[in-house]
């Protein structure tokens, strides 16, 4: 800690976030300060460029860091809020894990089997550019019920990207590996186990975080779309997504930023979660 | 053109991380190489060699000591950072070709980004040099596309383009088979006739320290620090028949302990390569 | 490295040369027949389990052939299908939207990125503020875009960028960071000056690891498009994917999701060619390379 707040480097760290805030807060407090009355001599040349009047963004709409806390003060002591983090982070956990215990055999037998690859990767790769939330209707139209619906397309968003890892990590292990375990008489299982497990396990872990990163913003979309598409009404239950969405609809812009900052907190502490039983996973990476 | 390249390396320390582990790599190392000479530097993996090629080249900083090269002083406990200069140029382990660069255009880097040749005059001048090493025909291939040994050659070639005081080998040949290996040696002497430039080379292998150099400096294991001198008598030009030599063998026999008993405490210690 | 029977000699070959020999090696081996299996699978499963056995729940789901029958109609129930202008007018729209995205990234994020790798009190200043943005899903910003920007077509835009710009950023950062130091040695000896170890090293050198991180941030911008036109817009494909919805007009869904992905993936391919065309010793290093 004393190492921390003796780095130079922290402080410089912690004026640009000073800095940052304080020009929003100036930003959000005058109106007029990026107004589009304020590019008026300007609009000759922007025009040429294509940008039309209101193009360009209105910082003065955005609500303060100082409104921002003050409502979060507020919000803190509303069970509703924290019942939306614990829904968000349900559905994380729970898209996240589907598409885990799915998508780490998918890959592994791809990588394993030149067959299955041949068969399963093209399949996959079409698949793969159309965005999850695309699949949203689809989705609906399938699922019985909505949390379903919301839970398959969080599997959808982390799936492709934990495939894509492992396949990338069993195939960049180095081959020599496997001779050295056929040469000491190891059957397929062993090689499996000991091999492309244990040597794939730190290209999941990679997967893994990026892959929950992707599957909070699926979880966000999926809230704010079927919550605000459909007619469902109160504020329980919804997530954090749903919460911003809210907040918005009841034109409460300070609590959109406190939903949206708390989503980001969320993320990050997930992640940094599962980096860090990453860690305890492959103890073999410390030593370099 | 003989009295360039004299380097000087005086009561040198080196030790990383002096406020916290304070390991020591190099102790007090002492050496003076001729201009022209090939100085070979020979020691167990780990023991600071490459510490003090990185001083002279300007990539570490020493503790303390001196090292002057043509009565300049690269750095000193004063200034404890040399700059790096196209003076004394490196050619690296695991080799510093640019991949997006064809070896023509690596080659021809360091005269035009000095502003020494123009381009025209650097191509030709390139390509000149790259006939003189037998390497006519990979002018337009990217380093990729060629043989290891053949990369080495070309980095070797891009160094001298810039008529250097000193060449600073770092273990060039490590990562090549022993049979490119004896090649790569006959290759690097050609070279060396036809420019007399310094060569400070870094190995652990004794036979091609013996075969290739004028002296050669035994290093003890970390902290690193000349054990013992040996001057080779063998008269130069040399082709590979010198290593059947009855003076090549009896040079080996004289230092062969000397090294041994190194590389047996290097082991002990557990030295990871550096 | 050996040479495979019929290979191109090194320094012989021409790019379409070594296209052509791999694209031939590709369909001597039993690749090709494999995927179509793969296809078949895939597509006989849903034609059955929706057509002929109705099983449960896929019975909802609009079929193949009413998907197909009515994407190729020259008069389309729906009003979409590759006659239909409207169709194309839609995926114009969506193209149109994410190449803005994507390009204004590219040149903010890729010269940001350069810089953060580059040099220690940049990265020190900036990177705080940029790491504390990052983690906030590019959706959430929605409602916020949606009140910072008049029109909403400058918002769905800005919210394409963001994504865009946060992956291309990280990646030209993680590129510059991953390039050997010797080679910036080799360039100090040599004689270059910062500024010219900075164009001929660090930039070609972190060229492999940009172009990654432009194919994911392209990705990643029409993940970004899609949601926030499903949300507010007016053309679009992810727009008709959700008012098709909305209406009841289940093929046009499907034809939606297809054409997104055939564009996202064209897309995709045009980074990814770009790159190889820019990086030709990449390209040359690995083809020879190929086991």
């Amino acid at each position: 800690m004393k190492k921390m707040l003796a780095n130079p480097a922290f402080w410089r760290g912690v004026v640009s976030i000073a800095v940052f805030l304080i020009l929003w807060e100036i930003g959000s407090r005058s109106k007029q300060w990026m107004a589009p009355e304020f590019f008026t001599p300007f609009k000759g040349f922007l025009g040429a460029m294509g940008f039309k009047k209101d193009y360009l963004p209105w910082v003065g709409a955005v609500p303060a860091p100082s409104a921002v806390l003050g409502s979060w003060a507020a919000v803190f002591v509303d069970a509703s809020y924290w019942q939306s983090w614990t829904m968000s982070f349900f559905r994380v956990m729970s898209g996240f894990i589907a598409a885990m215990i799915i998508g780490i055999p998918f890959g592994l037998s791809l990588a394993m089997s030149r067959v299955a690859h041949g068969i399963g990767f093209p399949v996959f790769e079409v698949l793969r550019p159309i965005p999850p939330l695309a699949w949203v209707p689809a989705s609906i139209i399938f699922w019985p019920t909505q949390e379903s619906a919301i839970a398959f397309i969080t599997f959808l968003g982390a799936f492709y990207t934990i495939v894509i890892n492992v396949l990338g990590g069993a195939r960049s292990i180095d081959v020599r590996y496997f001779q050295a375990a056929q040469s000491m008489g190891a059957s397929r299982t062993d090689i499996f186990r000991r091999v492309v497990l244990p040597g794939t396990l730190p290209s999941i872990v990679v997967g893994s975080a990026v892959g929950m990163g992707i599957t909070w913003e699926v979880v966000v979309a999926a809230e704010m779309i079927s919550g605000g598409g459909s007619q469902i009404g109160g504020t329980r239950g919804g997530g954090l997504g749903f919460f911003i969405w809210l907040s918005y609809v009841g034109g409460s812009y300070e609590q959109i930023v406190v939903g949206m900052i708390s989503i980001g907190i969320a993320g990050f502490v997930s992640s940094e979660l599962l980096r860090w039983l990453g860690r305890y996973a492959t103890p073999w990476l410390k030593a370099r | 053109m003989d009295q360039r390249g004299h380097i000087l390396i005086e009561d040198v320390v080196k030790v990383y991380d002096p406020l916290g582990a304070a390991v020591m790599a190099v102790d007090h190392c002492s050496l003076e190489i001729e201009p022209g000479e090939i100085c070979m530097i020979v020691g167990p993996s780990g023991c600071g060699k490459t510490t003090l090629l990185n001083a002279i080249a300007g990539f570490h900083e020493i503790t303390s000591g001196r090292i002057v090269m043509d009565g300049e002083v690269l750095c000193s406990t004063e200034r404890p950072k040399a700059t790096p200069g196209p003076d004394r140029i490196v050619v690296f382990q695991n080799g510093a070709l640019f991949p997006w660069k064809t070896n023509l255009q690596n080659v021809v880097f360091g005269p035009v980004m000095q502003g020494k040749l123009a381009r025209r005059e650097a191509i030709d001048k390139g390509r000149a040099m790259l006939a003189d090493a037998g390497l006519s025909g990979v002018e337009h291939d990217y380093p990729g596309e060629v043989s290891s040994g053949m990369r080495r050659r070309v980095e070797i070639v891009r160094a001298l383009m810039n008529d250097p005081k000193a060449l600073l080998l770092d273990e060039p040949y490590r990562a090549l088979d022993s049979l490119t290996k004896s090649v790569m040696h006959e290759a690097l002497l050609e070279i060396y006739y036809k420019n007399k430039v310094t060569i400070f080379f870094i190995t652990h292998d004794l036979e091609e320290a013996i075969f290739l150099g004028h002296r050669v400096a035994i290093m003890t294991t970390r902290p690193c620090k000349p054990k013992k001198i040996l001057n080779v008598d063998i008269p130069h030009p040399r082709d590979y028949g010198v290593l059947t030599s009855k003076r090549f063998r009896e040079l080996i026999e004289e230092t062969n302990d000397a090294v041994h008993e190194e590389a047996l405490k290097a082991f002990q210690a557990g030295e990871k390569e550096g | 490295m050996e040479a495979l029977p019929g290979a191109p000699q090194a320094g012989e070959t021409s790019r379409l040369g070594l296209t052509m020999f791999r694209v031939a090696l590709w369909l001597k081996s039993p690749r090709p027949y494999l995927m179509l299996i793969g296809f078949a699978l895939f597509l006989g499963f849903w034609y059955l389990a929706v057509e002929v056995w109705k099983l449960p729940r896929f019975r909802e789901m609009p079929g193949l052939t009413s998907v197909v029958r009515e994407w190729l109609s020259p008069s389309p129930t729906y009003g979409l299908s590759i006659y239909s202008a409207e169709y194309y007018q839609h995926i114009a729209m969506s193209v149109w939207r994410v190449a803005q995205a994507f390009f204004l990234a590219t040149a903010l994020g890729v010269p940001v990125g350069l810089l953060l790798g580059w040099s220690r009190r940049f990265k020190e200043y900036v990177f705080p503020v940029f790491e504390t943005l990052r983690p906030i899903p590019i959706l959430a910003w929605v409602p916020l875009a949606i009140v910072m920007f008049i029109a909403t077509e400058s918002a769905v835009v800005y919210l394409a960028f963001l994504s865009s710009f946060f992956a291309t950023a990280l990646n030209t950062m993680l590129g510059v960071q991953s390039i050997d130091e010797s080679y910036v040695r080799a360039a100090n000896c040599l004689g270059a000056s910062r500024w010219q170890v900075f164009r001929h090293v660090v930039v070609p050198g972190a060229l492999p690891f940009i172009f990654t991180g432009l194919q994911i941030s392209i990705g990643v911008s029409w993940f970004s498009l899609v949601a926030a036109e499903m949300v507010s817009g007016q053309y679009g494909l992810g727009y008709i994917i959700w008012t098709s919805y909305v209406m009841v007009r289940y093929p046009t869904i499907v034809i939606g999701m297809v054409t997104l992905g055939l564009v996202g993936y064209t897309t995709s391919a045009m980074v990814r060619i770009a790159g190889d065309y820019l990086m030709e010793w990449r390209v040359r290093e690995l083809a020879l390379a190929e086991r």
